[in-house]
This record gives C-alpha cells, structure tokens and sequence, in this order.
C-alpha cells in the first residue's frame, strides 16, 4: 500500500474532528461579535439622534430630566475627575507592589502566591461592596459624599485590578534578566524601575487602561459615596456626576426624550473609554521597541 | 600572590531543599587565567558560578555553609555588601540577556548605577567597552537602537562590553556560547584570550574541545564533587583520576 495515500476510514474521522472543532470555534467567535456589535449598535442608534453639542457642553438645567433643555457636562467632568485621579493613585499604589512582589519577593514563591489568591479574591468582589465599604468608612470618618470620599472608593476598588493585571506581565520577565542587572550591581529596587518597568512598559499601559475602563464604568461604587449633582464640582468636598449614574437616571425617567438622552450619554462614556484606548495604544506602540522578546 | 583577582574556595557544601548540589568544594581559581568549570550537566558547576556573586542568593531554599574568599575576605557574611561583589564579575549567562534599553544605555546602565552621569565620559567609556567587545564597527551607527534588534551572537557581545563597563576584575562565564553560532562562539572565546591578561576568567562549559583550546586551569566536577583540578595541559595530557579519563574519553556525556 502506498505509503503518503489517504486510508479513508481514519482519515474521515480525523477530517470530521477537526471540521467539528473549527465550525464550533468559529460560531462562538461570530456569537461574541453580534452581541458586542449589536450592544454597540443599539447604543448609536438611540444614541446619536438624541446627542448634540447641548449635551456634552451644558450642565443641566431645570427640568432637565423632565425633558427640558441642558446637557450632561456636570457628569462628564466628574467622571473624568473621579476615574483619572483614582487610576493616578491606583497606579501609585499598586505599581510599587507588583513589582516588590516579583522582585523582592520573587523566592518567596508561597508568600507570593498568597497575596495573589487574595487579591484575585478582592478583584471578584462586587463593586456595590467596595460601595458600601467606602460608605461606612465616610460614616466613620465623618464625610459626606463627595468626590474625595468617591476616589477612595474608586481607587479601593480597582487596586486588585492593575496589582494583578501588572503582576501578570511582570511574571514573564525571566530571571535572567534579574539576574543581569543584579551582576551589573544594581539593586533590587534599581533593577524594578530601570529595567522589569520598561520590559513590562506595554503591559503596564494595558493594566492602567482596563482599570480607567473599570472606574470610569462603575455606578455602584460611586452611587453611595459620590452622590449625583447637577453642578460640575469644584472641590474634592463637593458632590459630583457621574456618567454611569447619569444613564441609570435619565434612563428610569418615564420621558421618552430622556431616556433617549441615556443613550446619547451612553455613546459619550463608550467615546471617552475609546480615546483613551487609542492613546494607549499609541504609547504602547512607542515603547515596544525596547521590550526584549525571550 | 596576588589575593585581588583569585577566588579560594574552601568546605563550601551547597543545599537545596535538603538536597546537597556542591559537596565539600576546595579550589583556589588563579589570577589572570582562563579556568575552565568543565562536567556532565546538572553537576553543579553553574551553580558553584553563580555562588562566586551570590546570585544563589535569589534561590530561597539554598542553604550554603564554607567560605569563598575573594581578596582576603569571605563574601558569605551578612557584613558583604552584595552589589559590590556582584559589580566585581562581569556575568555572562547562557543566553544573552540584554536590557530592555537601547545599545547605549545598555553599556551606560551599570556606570550611572555607579552615579557616572556625565555625557562626555559615558560617550567614551561606552565606545571603548564596545571595542573591548569587538562589536563597535558593528553598532556604532545606531547606537540609539533599541538592544533587542541585535542578532543573539552580537548581544552576547554586548552583554560581555556592559559587564566589562562597570569594571571587574573578574568575568564569569556559564556557557556563554551554548545559544550562539560557531562564529559568534569564536568570537567570544577568542576575546576571553585577549582579556585575559587583564581580567580572571571563569567559563562553565560541557563542551570538551572548548576547554581544550581555551583553558589555562580545568576544575572537573562530577554530581557536585571536584573530581581533579590542575593545570590545563596536565590535565588533558595526564589525568589522574578515573572518572576524568573516563569523561575525557566521552563516556559521561
């Protein structure tokens, strides 16, 4: 029998296998893109008829959320207040620990490992409990809500986020490297920021971003300690907007204009994360060059 | 003799989770020579390297008891400021491991961790531990060029130039030419040849007949023991022990 010719009955089956997989592969894919698409869709679609220079550059007037004239300035503003000032002290926090814990601590494999159970345990809890955290903590210190007591939260909140997700990428930094600018007579700490922070630079910039993306995103952790105005804040004090908490209200009006409106706030939040994707992605685009591939 | 550049090793005994990978080690590493770490793998001789710059250190299990002395001083105490002992060895690993940075500062890096920042003396410095390296006419045009679009023969050079940067007396060596081509690999030893007469170097290798050309001193260790150790000539000519004539006859590889 010639050797490189098709024995049919194996051939099939193996032929079959591998056509199963693929058709599955391929419907899951297309099941993902239609329900991102079509959530997208849906939110232009009742979104942009109802978006107008009004919205995004006036706070609202009286009768706003009855239908009448204004715009969501107020919460635009405030989320951009709350999610970058939280992502800032995110990042200013958490950076130096999963770094410490990749370096410092990297023979300590089991302390390590511990940590990160832990933390991918905060990272699981619901954001309307870091809500209500923030909240008994404001009690406790005597605040009122405010966008102070707002970051705290926030910044809480997402810490598990960028520690983990910055960990991930430090992770596969390979110990030569470590070992290499340790024989250079570098010290661990020297060796964390000049060297494992600009071969993980790329990732880091993806951490930061997925956790804007979060904090920008989440109502149930400011809906308690943020509060909702109608005034652009001007101090940490004061009460600020948010854009999901904007959405959840125009959207339970009764109106149909403004809950229109939701939509076209919703298309601004979607907007906002977008740039700030591409920004990153042009960083990261930047610092790649240097990142050594193992 | 001169004590600065030797390494005297004396009882060091080396654990790992109870496991025992150096037994009773005994040597003294002669100053301005090629010594050559030589055995089957997983005898310990990398790691007998890395505990000459207590890069052990980064190993939570390993326990070490016994001495490595270095200019009269044991460097296994918790007085030993490890960076300088680390500054002291230029280390080559068995693939390179350029920094994330570019050729530049690659070379520049070690120096400014020492606190040299001055433009004009890191220019020359870097040009002259390049030429060290013989990778200058290489790279001088873009010396602004990230290290990772090297080709892996020229960032072994590149690594052996920045562990030349920060000034050692000595250059240890684990497999440095296991990742390379044969030209690349040339190169490499013909440079130890060249730097020796200013620099102690020891190379760990499996490989025989790169022992053979470039040896001047040869430690054999078989599952963690020294076997025989001598001058490289007496030991390749006249072996004294069996498992090194064994080994030399290729039969543990």
């Amino acid at each position: 029998m010639p050797l490189w010719q098709k024995n049919d009955k194996k051939m099939n089956f193996k032929k079959i296998e591998e056509k199963l997989f693929k058709v599955l592969m391929y419907l899951s894919t297309i099941i993902i893109a239609i329900a991102l698409l079509s959530i997208i869709f849906s939110i232009l679609i009742k979104g942009i008829p109802s978006l107008s220079w009004e919205m995004i550059s006036q706070t609202p007037k009286g009768g706003f959320y009855f239908g009448k004239e204004g715009g969501i300035l107020n919460a635009i503003i405030g989320s951009l207040y709350l999610a970058a000032s939280s992502t800032i002290l995110a990042v200013i926090i958490g950076l130096p620990v999963a770094l410490y814990m990749n370096i410092h601590l990297s023979k300590h494999k089991k302390i390590v490992n511990t940590i990160r159970f832990f933390l991918d345990l905060l990272w699981g809890v619901p954001s309307i409990v870091y809500g209500a955290f923030g909240f008994s903590l404001m009690i406790y210190f005597g605040m009122r809500t405010s966008l102070l007591a707002g970051i705290i939260t926030v910044t809480l909140f997402i810490i598990p986020i960028i520690v983990r997700a910055i960990d991930e990428v430090l992770k596969t930094v390979p110990n030569g490297l470590l070992e290499a600018s340790l024989s250079l007579g570098a010290t661990k700490s020297e060796t964390a920021y000049k060297v494992f922070l600009k071969q993980c630079f790329p990732g880091v910039i993806t951490a930061v971003l997925l956790s804007f993306g979060r904090a920008i995103g989440d109502a149930a952790s400011v809906l308690f300690t943020t509060g909702f105005t109608d005034s652009i804040p001007t101090s940490l004090n004061q009460q600020a907007a948010t854009l999901p908490l904007a959405i959840f209200f125009q959207l339970s009006s009764p109106v149909a204009e403004v809950k229109n409106r939701a939509y076209a706030s919703a298309v601004v939040l979607t907007v906002i994360i977008l740039i700030i994707s591409v920004i990153s992605r042009l960083l990261v685009r930047k610092y790649q060059k240097n990142k050594i591939k193992f | 003799m001169d004590n600065k550049s030797t390494i005297q090793v004396k009882n060091l005994n080396l654990y790992i989770d109870k496991q025992q990978i150096l037994k009773d080690i005994n040597i003294l590493i002669p100053a301005n020579k090629i010594t050559v770490i030589l055995g089957p793998s997983g005898c310990g001789k990398t790691t007998l390297l890395k505990s000459f710059n207590r890069l052990t250190d980064l190993n939570d299990s390993v326990k070490i008891d016994g001495e490595v002395i270095i200019n009269n001083e044991n460097i296994f105490t918790s007085k030993t400021d490890v960076s300088l002992i680390r500054k002291n060895m230029g280390f080559l690993s068995q693939r390179p491991y350029p920094l994330p940075m570019s050729i530049y500062d690659n070379i520049a890096y070690g120096l400014r961790i020492s606190g040299r920042r001055k433009k004009k003396y890191l220019d020359k410095r870097v040009e002259h531990y390049l030429r060290q390296a013989s990778i200058w006419d290489e790279v001088k045009d873009r010396l602004k060029d990230p290290a990772s679009c090297l080709s892996i023969g020229q960032q072994q050079r590149l690594c052996l130039a920045r562990g030349l940067a920060v000034d050692p007396d000595f250059i240890l060596a684990d497999e440095p030419t296991s990742a390379l081509d044969p030209i690349s690999s040339q190169a490499i030893e013909e440079k130890f040849v060249q730097l020796k007469q200013h620099y102690t170097i020891v190379l760990v290798t499996h490989i025989l007949r790169q022992a053979r050309r470039i040896a001047d001193y040869v430690v054999f260790m078989y599952m963690g023991e020294v076997i025989e150790h001598g001058e490289a000539h007496e030991f390749f000519e006249n072996p004294k022990m069996e498992k090194t004539k064994a080994y030399l006859k290729g039969f543990y590889n």
